[in-house]
C-alpha cells in the first residue's frame, strides 16, 4: 500500500511546506491549493481518509481518519501555548475519534484486498456521497471566488465570497477553518467573521465534530 | 481511473463569452455547433456561446464579483459529490512543485489522507 497526503491548503506551498519538511515524509505529499478534494471527492473535514484499490477504484469514500490517538499536550506544552489554543485543545481532547478501530480497518483492508469487509462496493461509496444540491454547487463557486481573490491579495473582498460559502454548505468545516485561518492563524474570533472555530465547536458540541466511523 | 473529470472542480472566468477550446480545456466541455459534450452527456446550446446558457442547462452555479471582474464557475449539481466510484484523474504538484499523478499508483493499494496547516 502507499500512502498519499494531501494539504487542503490555499496558502499552497508557502503554508504546508514547512509541515511536510518537519514530517520528513517519503510518501507523496502533495499540496491542494484549490480545495480540489472538496469538490471532487466531497472533503469537509480533515483528517479525511479515502482507500483507492489497484485498479483506482474508491473503496472507502472520504471519512474521519486518525490512524492513531493525538498525544495529549503536557502541562508544560500548555504552559508555553496562547491562553486561545489552550482552550482549543481541551475541546479537542472532547472530540469522539476512534483512531483504533480505523487502523485495525485499514489493516484488514491492506492484507484482505476487496475480501476486506472494510471495502466497500462502487454502489455503498456512492450512497455514503453526499448529493450535491444547488446551495452546495454554489458554495463551491464562492469558495473558487474567495481563494481567487485571496490569492490576488484581496482579503477582505474574499472573506464577503467565504462567507457566502460558509452559509451554503454550513457542514464543510474546511471552508471554514480555511477562511478563519487566513483571518487569524489561531481561527480566534475576527471582525471579518462572525464565528470562530472554539465558538462553533461549542456550539455544536465537541463530540459531534467528527461523524461517527461507520465501519 | 475516470476520464479527467475538470468539470467537477470550479473555475475563475474573466468573460462569459469564453473562447470554445479555452472552455473545453477548462471544463472538459466541447462546445460544438448547436450543443456541448462531455464524454458521452450532451446538451444543445443557444448560439452565440455564453457559459450562462451552459451552466443553466446543467446546474452549475455561476456566481459574479463585479467589483474584481471575474466569475466562478462552479460545479454541477444534482448528483452527488462523488460521480462515480472510479477516482477522478486527479493531478497535484508535491513539496517540489512537481506534478503528481494519482493514477500513477495505479496497480497498489492507497491510503490518501487529507489534512491541512491550519
Amino acid at each position: 500500500m502507499e500512502v498519499v497526503s494531501v494539504a487542503l491548503d490555499t496558502g499552497g506551498l508557502e503554508a504546508a511546506g514547512p509541515w511536510i519538511d518537519r514530517a520528513r515524509s517519503t510518501h507523496p505529499a502533495l499540496i491542494d491549493q484549490g480545495h480540489l478534494l472538496d469538490e471532487q471527492l466531497g472533503v469537509v473535514n480533515v483528517p479525511s481518509g479515502v482507500w483507492i484499490d489497484e485498479n483506482g477504484t474508491i473503496v472507502r469514500p472520504p471519512e474521519p481518519a486518525f490512524p492513531w490517538r493525538p498525544r495529549e499536550p503536557t502541562e508544560e506544552l500548555l504552559a508555553q501555548l496562547p491562553p486561545l489554543t489552550v482552550e482549543q485543545l481541551r475541546e479537542a481532547q472532547k472530540m469522539r475519534i476512534d483512531p483504533e478501530r480505523y487502523l485495525a480497518a485499514l489493516r484488514d483492508w491492506v492484507a484482505h484486498g476487496e475480501g476486506s469487509r472494510y471495502a466497500l462496493s462502487p454502489e455503498q461509496v456512492l450512497a455514503r456521497s453526499r448529493p450535491r444540491d444547488a446551495a452546495h454547487a454554489r458554495a463551491a463557486a464562492c469558495f473558487e471566488i474567495g481563494q481567487h481573490l485571496q490569492r490576488q491579495g484581496h482579503s477582505e473582498d474574499a472573506a464577503r465570497w467565504f462567507r457566502a460559502a460558509h452559509d451554503l454548505a454550513p457542514e464543510n468545516w474546511t471552508y471554514k477553518r480555511q477562511a478563519w485561518s487566513l483571518a487569524d492563524p489561531l481561527q480566534g474570533p475576527t471582525e471579518r467573521y462572525e464565528s470562530d472555530w472554539l465558538t462553533e465547536v461549542r456550539r455544536l458540541g465537541a463530540e459531534s465534530y467528527y461523524p461517527p466511523l461507520e465501519l | 481511473m475516470a476520464e479527467a473529470d475538470l468539470g467537477r472542480a470550479g473555475v475563475i472566468l474573466d468573460r462569459l463569452d469564453v473562447p470554445p477550446p479555452e472552455l473545453e480545456q477548462r471544463t472538459g466541455w466541447s462546445i460544438k455547433s448547436g450543443g456541448a459534450c462531455r464524454g458521452e452527456q450532451c446538451v444543445p446550446l443557444s448560439l452565440p456561446f455564453d457559459v450562462r446558457d451552459l451552466a443553466g442547462r446543467l446546474g452549475m452555479a455561476l456566481v459574479h464579483d463585479e467589483e474584481h471582474g471575474v466569475w466562478a464557475l462552479g460545479p454541477q449539481s444534482g448528483g452527488r459529490e462523488l460521480a462515480s466510484a472510479e477516482l477522478p484523474d486527479i493531478v497535484l504538484p508535491d513539496r517540489q512543485g512537481r506534478d503528481f499523478a494519482l493514477r500513477s499508483l495505479r496497480g497498489t493499494k492507497v491510503f490518501m489522507i487529507a489534512w491541512a496547516s491550519w
